[in-house]
């Protein structure tokens, strides 16, 4: 069919007279509708139970409806500020009558909340005023509100308002840059002891690539092992990295808790054969070195696989061939050998790298204080602080840095390649 | 491989150093889950060797932690909930998955690298970060009070989903080999498609549905920060019952359990590299 | 959405075959709290009671206090639990927020001696949204073995030099800081005062970096005693009645050191749109009455909030309740309205502490 050819005189038909091109189109389109069919299903399923949370998560970054819900008719008021001094008696009013609406009440709890990642001391302000505003039923509110709590009488404050009123904002963001509005809205940097993720997202991506290099480490000499050995015996050992592949993620950290604590397997051996005194015993874990520790020992077989089946296919006769002309073993190894297996190491480094940097369960149990990654701060946004914007622009990084890593990926290995066991 | 009989002195003992190395470093793979298989036998609350165990004597070992869990109606509500939401997540993943593979098996298919990228997504993306995603969208889809978090279809849609990407690619990897000419046969012989799929292709690429599908079972079996974040205190799962014990006071109960895991393990273990076998007898592939 | 209710249908099928199917009816109330010995103590005083009374079930589930677990399900309008146990700061931003139900607390039964509720609670436990059942609080403790003349004060526990080994605290800055605030000199009516301070904060988190290096942080109130006995720590803060029950009930060789202890209340909520707001209301009213209060330190070392229980606990407890006059020597009342303003920068502060 694919080489069918037609000239200007004389049209090809199917049997029943339609012209075969058209024929040939139908069908195909059919092919493809058919082959879409097919998807469509599971690309819905995941479009909706998957890529639409993702995207709904991503817009929680941004979106900043906190102040507007709770105080409309003051912050439209405040829009015509012009910051100095403090704003004209109207928006006093304006902010008397909707802090004393009774109806309001969680809005303006949940103002509260969201101008104290601002500055803190809103929360106990906006309650307390709530709890009075009632009593201030006729002006001067400039007053009397200033009555009910000085902080009313402080431009600051009044400011920050301003900054934080409109319905989108970036200061999830700068926060997770370590970053902040001052109050005439200009970037600029935290307090020192409040810089925290940058240092996080480098420490992070620091621990990955340790992880990675130590997988790899470990995994070339026992890919090339295995690839090397006849196929009984090479099988066999095959399991001994299939198997703690095969285990639950859970059991392997609790494994390396047993082992490693300071009345763990290890110590109390170490102490045993009298390396270590009991007074000495090795701190190895709910640190860092045990979250890198069970990391490289979670993470390995994602290494030990690729390598595994690069190194499978490489013939033999060029080790040989290269012996034979003279090289000696480790240059044959190393010129003709190695630069064949880049494939296998490329693979198996980004997707350690993509995993490790996106963990969570073993860094948050194993962690201790500065075993700690990016992602168990954004689990302590989720569910601790209840700082859900700061968690979503937080995961917004983390993800785009994922993605990226995701189209290197694809770009060198092919998504379709990837092979699994 | 072994030492080749020209090898100089120097060479020979580079190969033996490097076949302890290679030793070590199995045992570094492998002796972290062994370790916990005695332990979960301690007669004692402690997670270290005591000198009667070392010197086997019965009194050292005993069966009290699996006692303790046959006794213990949180861990049996989350063996079978672990059980549930894995079967039917696997299910969902599975049908889906294997038909979608079938679609992009096909040449025709449109944008088919877009497409496969959102399918694969689910597995690339940090699992905290689906998990928040899911547990955001999931508490009010679309705005609705239809909420999902807290219950066990919410559960099992959010593992169904992240089950997918592996069914379709090992589907799909099995498809790769698949000789189109034999549903062509089969269409010529006068079979409709839905006879064609269930007597022709069904029993081909069956290793490859059942080794995927044991991913996605495992991969909800496993998995333990969706749970943390959609499940209630109805839907713990294993894990979930793993991390709190891990968290706040570590018992051996857990250690019992992690043995019980490790002996479904090596079960799901031997049960894929047999499919595997199968699949490529099955294709005359030999290795 | 076709495929959502069809798996939908899948799982119902799922879980009729599993028998787990049938979510709460109107008598199962599900009451969360802190697990471990604390949840045993009410199960015994409030929920055996109160099940051999009406033939209730209740479901009894754990959490690590704070407010996000709550707030997530009042968003959900996917309300599971019914009553939740609370620390006072919780409870009263939690109120704020309007993610907890306003209570009637005229409704109160009055104590066993007949005095009127609003008396008979000690002022400030019975609030818009909660209902206060225990005094506890924070304090260190060590390990006798570990020392000859152990610590006494709440400096000792920063001395590393003459109390050398490892310690424990609880991973948050609230109580931690107050402890190396009074620890520093700062005697405990001035702690939170100065904690309002720029310097203040400055002066605490310069204590508490002269044992960072020493000490493994705890989230779970169970960890701390498990800490101390598998020698992972020679002291640790805790909450009072967890160490009781490691002392008293399992025999551990630990002792208290009751100076500069921070004491606080737990309280009773309903998270807003409770499905069994009524019941959970009702079984809130029965287990803080005087009997229940009084019976719970039967189980654990924290002492009752209402003044009519004082007289029904059990003398051996007494000695190791946190307000008994021994151990009330110099407290510190945890100031809920400074944490409900601070604990936002504060914490985020200690977790950048924590993490350089």
């Amino acid at each position: 069919m694919a080489q069918m050819t037609e000239t200007a005189d004389r049209i090809l038909t199917t049997a029943d007279g339609t012209p075969l091109k058209q024929a040939l189109a139908r069908a195909t389109r059919r092919n493809k509708i058919r082959a879409f069919i097919l998807v469509a299903p599971l690309l819905a399923f995941v479009l909706v139970s998957f890529i639409i949370p993702i995207v709904d998560m991503l817009a929680r970054s941004v979106d900043n409806p906190e102040v507007q819900a709770a105080i409309p008719e003051t912050v439209a008021l405040l829009k015509d500020w012009d910051g100095t001094g403090l704003p004209p008696e109207p928006v006093f009013a304006a902010l008397a009558k909707e802090l004393s609406d009774k109806s309001k009440r969680s809005e303006i709890g949940r103002m509260g909340a969201r101008l104290n990642y601002e500055d803190s001391g809103f929360r106990s302000l906006l309650n307390k005023s709530q709890r009075r505003a009632d009593k201030v039923t006729s002006g001067p509110y400039k007053e009397g509100m200033i009555a009910i709590d000085a902080d009313w009488g402080k431009t600051s404050v009044w400011k920050t308002i301003q900054l934080t009123a409109p319905s989108t904002t970036f200061s999830y963001y700068l926060n997770a840059l370590d970053r902040t509005y001052d109050e005439n809205g200009n970037i600029v940097m935290q307090p020192e002891w409040k810089q925290i993720y940058v240092h996080l997202f480098v420490k992070t991506i620091y621990v990955s690539l340790g992880v990675r290099i130590a997988c790899l480490l470990l995994s070339y000499p026992i890919a090339y092992l295995l690839a090397t050995l006849p196929a009984s015996k090479g099988n066999l050992l095959l399991i001994l990295v299939l198997l703690p592949f095969w285990t639950s993620l859970l059991v392997r950290t609790t494994s390396w808790i047993v082992l490693l604590q300071t009345n763990g397997v290890i110590n109390d051996t170490l102490v045993w054969i009298g390396i270590i005194n009991d007074a000495n015993r090795i701190e190895m874990i709910y640190n860092m070195t045990g979250t890198i520790i069970a990391m490289t020992h979670i993470l390995m077989p994602f290494m030990v696989l690729p390598l595994y089946s690069v190194m499978k296919t490489i013939s033999p006769n060029y080790m040989r061939a290269a012996r034979s002309l003279g090289a000696n073993p480790l240059v044959a190894f190393v010129r003709v050998y190695m630069p064949q297996t880049i494939p296998g190491v490329g693979a198996g480094s980004i997707l350690v790298f993509i995993l490790a940097i996106g963990y969570y369960i073993t860094p948050a149990l194993v962690g201790g204080q500065d075993g700690q990654l990016i992602s168990n701060f954004i689990a302590y946004h989720m569910q601790k602080s209840l700082n859900w914007g700061l968690a979503a622009a937080l995961g917004a990084i983390l993800l785009a840095g994922v993605l990226a890593l995701y189209w290197l990926y694809d770009r060198i290995v092919g998504v379709d390649n990837m092979k699994l066991g | 491989m072994a030492v080749p009989s020209y090898a100089g002195p120097v060479e020979r003992t580079w190969y033996y150093l490097y076949r302890l190395m290679c030793a070590a470093i199995f045992i570094f793979l492998i002796a972290p889950i062994l370790v916990v298989i005695p332990l979960s036998f301690n007669a004692e609350p402690y997670f270290t060797f005591t000198p009667e165990m070392l010197s086997f004597d019965p009194k050292g070992y005993s069966l009290r932690w699996y006692a303790d869990i046959i006794n213990n109606d949180q861990w049996i509500h989350s063996i079978k909930n672990s059980f549930l939401i894995g079967i039917a997540s696997t299910v969902v993943a599975t049908t889906l998955g294997t038909l979608a593979a079938l679609g992009l098996s096909r040449s025709e298919l449109p944008a088919k690298r877009l497409i496969m990228a959102v399918l694969i997504s689910p597995m690339i993306v940090p699992l905290i970060i689906s998990a928040a995603a899911m547990f955001f969208f999931y508490s009010a889809p679309f705005g609705t009070s239809f909420a999902l978090t807290q219950t066990y279809t919410g559960v099992i849609l959010a593992h169904a989903a992240l089950g997918t990407p592996f069914v379709v690619i090992t589907v799909t990897a099995t498809l790769v080999g698949f000789d189109k000419n034999l549903i062509r046969a089969s269409n010529s012989l006068g079979a409709d498609s839905v006879t064609t799929f269930f007597r022709v292709i069904m029993p081909l690429i069956l290793p490859g549905v059942i080794s995927g599908g044991l991913f996605a079972f495992v991969t909800s079996f496993d998995e333990v920060v969706v749970v943390l974040f959609m499940a209630g205190f109805e839907q713990r799962t294993i894990p979930r019952q793993m991390w709190a014990g891990i968290r706040e006071q570590i018992s051996p109960t857990i250690l019992a359990v992690a043995t019980l895991l490790i002996c479904l393990s090596t079960i799901l273990l031997a049960t894929i590299e047999l499919l595997r076998r199968r699949n490529e007898r099955l294709r005359g592939v030999t290795y | 959405m076709k495929h959502l209710l069809k798996s939908a249908g899948v799982a119902a099928v799922g879980m009729a075959a599993f028998g787990l199917a049938g979510a709460a009816s109107a008598d199962t109330l599900t009451v969360v709290s802190w697990g471990g010995a604390y949840t045993k103590s009410q199960i015994e005083a409030y929920q055996k009671p109160w099940i051999a009374k009406t033939k209730d079930t209740i479901n009894s589930e754990d959490y690590n206090g704070g407010l996000a677990e709550i707030r997530a399900q009042v968003e959900a309008k996917n309300v599971t639990w019914d009553v939740v146990d609370m620390e006072l700061s919780d409870a009263v931003r939690g109120c704020d927020e309007g993610i907890l139900e306003p209570l009637n607390a005229s409704d109160l039964p009055k104590g066993a001696d007949g005095t009127p509720a609003d008396q008979d609670f000690i002022q400030g436990t019975v609030n818009e949204c909660s209902v206060g059942t225990i005094v506890w609080s924070t304090v260190y403790a060590y390990d006798t073995t570990k020392f000859k003349t152990g610590p006494t004060t709440i400096a000792d526990f920063f001395d590393l030099k003459k109390f050398p080994g490892k310690r424990g605290m609880r991973k948050t800055p609230k109580a931690n800081l107050e402890f190396a605030l009074m620890a520093d000199g700062v005697p405990a009516d001035k702690v939170y005062a100065e904690l309002a301070t720029a310097k203040g904060v400055e002066r605490a988190f310069k204590k508490l970096a002269t044992i960072k290096n020493d000490t493994i942080w705890w989230e779970a109130g169970a960890q701390p005693p498990q800490l101390l006995a598998d020698g992972e720590v020679v002291m640790t803060t805790a909450y009072n009645g967890r160490l009781f029950n490691a002392i008293v009930n399992e025999k551990k060789p630990f002792e208290i050191v009751w100076d500069g202890q921070v004491w606080d209340i737990d309280l009773w909520a309903i998270p807003k749109g409770a499905k069994n707001k009524d019941r959970a209301w009702e079984f809130i009213k029965f287990s803080t009455d005087t009997q229940r209060l009084a019976d719970q330190s039967k189980w654990i070392s924290y002492g009752p909030v209402r003044k009519s229980s004082f007289p029904k606990i059990p003398a051996a407890v007494q000695p190791h309740m946190p307000t008994a006059p021994a151990n009330f020597k110099n407290p510190l009342q945890n100031n809920f309205e400074f944490w409900a303003d601070y604990s936002d920068e504060l914490n985020e502060r200690f977790n950048a502490w924590l993490a350089s």
